[in-house]
């Protein structure tokens, strides 16, 4: 007998239960299927711009500084926050549709490089896939458009998201992730964020910047 | 680790004795357990979440065996690979055999319980690899030779300066003259240590906070994103987990992430949470080429259908040990191994027996609070009391304790000398109280009056105030 059955073995011998009982694989099978929802929180419920507020209003209250521009405008802002900071213009991105379409042009002084992060890069701007309001999360899905380690290795984060992929919920910031890629072709990674990396490892002090990005800077893209 | 819970009186006593360590805890008693408070508090559907939570738990443990199956399957369809340990032992050779095949030299780790619970990383670097924990607590704490002594603040027990030493100590690059009083120092020192490892790794291990079976994914919870480096950097991404952290589906798993980070650190959701499913997929510029999943039981399996099987609804949140009155006096080491507080009263017993962790389902007040404030609704009281029930029937409990309690369940069968009895022990502790109303010794049971006085009882017995009252309401 393999680990396997031995412990499959002793987990129906508990539960009393027999490995051909086909009622039992129904209900599990109709339970996934139905991926029935839980409660969600009331305070994400609203139309759209109550949504934005609220998304807003979360995610800076999890230390993330957010902003709302048109397109046309993302290469600026992306270059005044660095400058504002003193932060170097060079950054990482993928091959996302939506940041590629930018007008960056209009951004000369941004020295843009792309492909996945490495130890130097400083600053990484990614696109979320889908954000939720009720904690100010934005949700990343890994793959060639936006590398999973722009997301973490670069000390500032620069995402950003078009105000049509704000969702109220967590279930529906995974159905537009579901959408997008059909059934079993789930990406390698789904990154929900919450605001930049932190510890309070050491005497309980909330620190900024632990593993992951330091800050986390925020651009709402409003649609059409 | 070895467990040492046998050793729990002289633990709790050392840890009571120990000045620093009690300096520390008084600091850390307060924040938890306001912040918990907060974030429930902002969230009215808090109580409901839970409900809902117990129940998809329930569920998926009265059909684990078939989500076991289809989780496997779904982790085989996304190009993983899924291994099964019954024991410790087995878990910690499969992981030393993937680490051979690679010929993998270091490897990075994200913070993980059962990788505790194993001894993983005995077993690693007697294998002659080099590991290295990447969650700053598990990191000071690693350096140090320690077991972590909270499940999710590892290094709770020690100050800044506890921790600045240890720097200076164990960084040889270090530059004496810097200054690294302050905790934010202190956090850039290791980021910088870390960087190298993180980018030089073999192998990364994870554990998993949850895993779920419609997709075969595992999900990781961290703040600092120590996670998601070692889980993305290296070429191999192991995961340490355990049959009970299965859920259905994506919408289980947010439920369940609604209440976990506000009842661990008070946070509306931890700044992480990461969904991996399988390896890099083709075309994938980032990511690890292999995924493994190492399932332990490790007695797990013994507990469904048992008076225990509550227990397995566990999310390891800490919050039972934030907000119990023992563990805030006497730490996390003194429990002697790695689950401490109330969830390892309830656990510890059917990891590593009876016999080795008899002490712990006794070293509570039954307050409880921990049941309160559980997001899984563990009767975490009820179940100490199995186990003293089980302790007792085995005869583990010491024979003065055992002949104690028989005599007490002597007179409790028989209403009259039940009566009679405290009545009359009532009257002579009063008699020796005299008119102070307390006593200062207890002939037999010294262990009552050795840090306080007890107060006599006062008036009528309880039997007797109930008869009263009885009469009064009849008429």
């Amino acid at each position: 007998m393999t680990a396997r059955e031995n412990i499959l073995a002793r987990v129906r011998e508990g539960l009393a239960a027999h490995p051909a009982d086909d009622l039992r694989r129904a209900r599990i099978e109709e339970r996934m299927r139905a991926r029935r929802r839980g409660t969600t929180p009331a305070r994400a419920r609203g139309d759209r711009e109550a949504l934005r507020a609220l998304f807003t209003e979360m995610a800076r209250e999890a230390g993330a500084t957010v902003e709302s521009v048109s397109a046309g405008e993302v290469p600026q802002r992306i270059a005044a926050f660095l400058r504002a900071r003193n932060l170097g213009p060079e950054i990482r991105t993928g091959n996302d549709p939506f940041l590629k379409g930018l007008a960056w042009q209009q951004a000369p002084e941004l020295a843009v490089s792309r492909g996945v992060a490495d130890a130097d890069a400083a600053t990484g701007v990614s696109a979320a896939a889908a954000a939720a309001a009720e904690t100010g999360t934005l949700v990343f899905t890994s793959g060639a458009d936006n590398p999973t380690t722009v997301n973490f290795l670069p000390e500032t984060h620069i995402a950003v998201i078009p105000a049509s992929r704000i969702k109220a919920t967590y279930e529906d910031a995974w159905d537009l992730v579901r959408r997008a890629h059909p059934p079993a072709t789930l990406p390698r990674t789904v990154n929900f964020v919450t605001g930049p990396s932190r510890t309070a490892d050491i005497e309980q002090t909330l620190l900024m910047g632990a593993h992951g990005p330091r800050r986390l800077h925020i651009l709402v893209v409003a649609d059409g | 680790m070895r467990p040492s819970s046998t050793n729990f009186r002289a633990n709790a006593r050392a840890a009571i004795a120990n000045r620093h360590l009690q300096q520390v805890l008084d600091q850390t008693r307060t924040g938890f357990v306001s912040r918990r408070a907060a974030a429930v508090g902002r969230l009215p559907e808090f109580d409901r979440l839970r409900d809902e939570a117990k129940a998809i738990k329930d569920h998926t443990l009265a059909h684990l065996d078939l989500y076991l199956e289809h989780y496997e399957a779904r982790v085989h369809d996304s190009g993983g690979t899924v291994h099964w340990a019954e024991t410790p032992q087995e878990a910690c050779a499969i992981v030393v055999a993937i680490a051979r095949e690679k010929g993998a030299r270091t490897i990075t780790k994200g913070k993980s319980m059962v990788s505790e619970e194993i001894d993983l990383n005995r077993h690693l670097e007697d294998a002659g690899l080099r590991v290295v924990e990447t969650d700053l607590g598990e990191y000071i704490i690693q350096l140090r030779g320690e077991p972590p002594s909270h499940i999710i603040a590892p290094a709770v027990h020690l100050s800044k300066s506890d921790v600045e030493a240890l720097f200076r100590d164990r960084h040889p690059d270090l530059d004496p003259g810097r200054a690294l009083d302050e905790p934010a120092a202190l956090v850039a020192e290791a980021r910088t240590q870390l960087r190298r490892d993180f980018l030089t790794a073999d192998i990364g291990i994870t554990g998993a906070n949850l895993l779920i079976a419609e997709t075969g994914s595992s999900v990781i919870v961290t703040n600092e994103g120590n996670g998601d480096l070692t889980q993305t950097l290296p070429p191999v991404h192991i995961v340490i987990t355990a049959i009970e952290k299965l859920v259905p589906t994506f919408e289980d798993a947010a439920t369940i992430l609604r209440i976990l980070a506000r009842s661990a650190t008070g946070q509306e959701l931890s700044v992480y949470t990461t969904f991996s499913t399988g390896p890099r997929r083709p075309g994938d510029p980032d990511g690890p080429e292999e995924y493994h999943v190492v399932l332990l039981d490790n007695g797990r399996s013994g507990l469904l259908g048992s008076e225990f099987q509550d227990v397995l609804r566990c999310i390891r949140c800490g919050a039972c040990m934030n907000h119990c009155p023992v563990y805030q006096v006497v730490g996390g080491h003194a429990y002697g191994w790695v689950y401490p507080g109330p969830i390892g009263a309830a656990l510890d017993p059917a990891l590593i027996g009876l016999r080795e962790a008899r002490h712990l389902p006794n070293a509570s007040s039954f307050c409880g609070r921990c049941e309160e404030v559980c997001p899984m609704r563990i009767p975490l009281p009820k179940l100490m009391r199995h186990w003293r029930e089980r302790e007792f029937e085995a005869g583990i409990a010491p024979r003065t304790q055992r002949f104690g309690v028989r005599l007490w369940a002597w007179f409790a069968r028989r209403p009259v000398w039940y009566r009679t009895a405290a009545e009359l022990a009532a009257r002579t502790l009063r008699f020796l109280a005299r008119r102070r109303g307390r006593l200062r010794r207890l002939p037999l049971a010294g262990g009552w009056t050795r840090h306080r006085d007890l107060p006599a009882p006062e008036g009528r017995t309880f039997q007797a105030l109930w008869r009263e009252r009885h009469k009064t309401l009849r008429r």
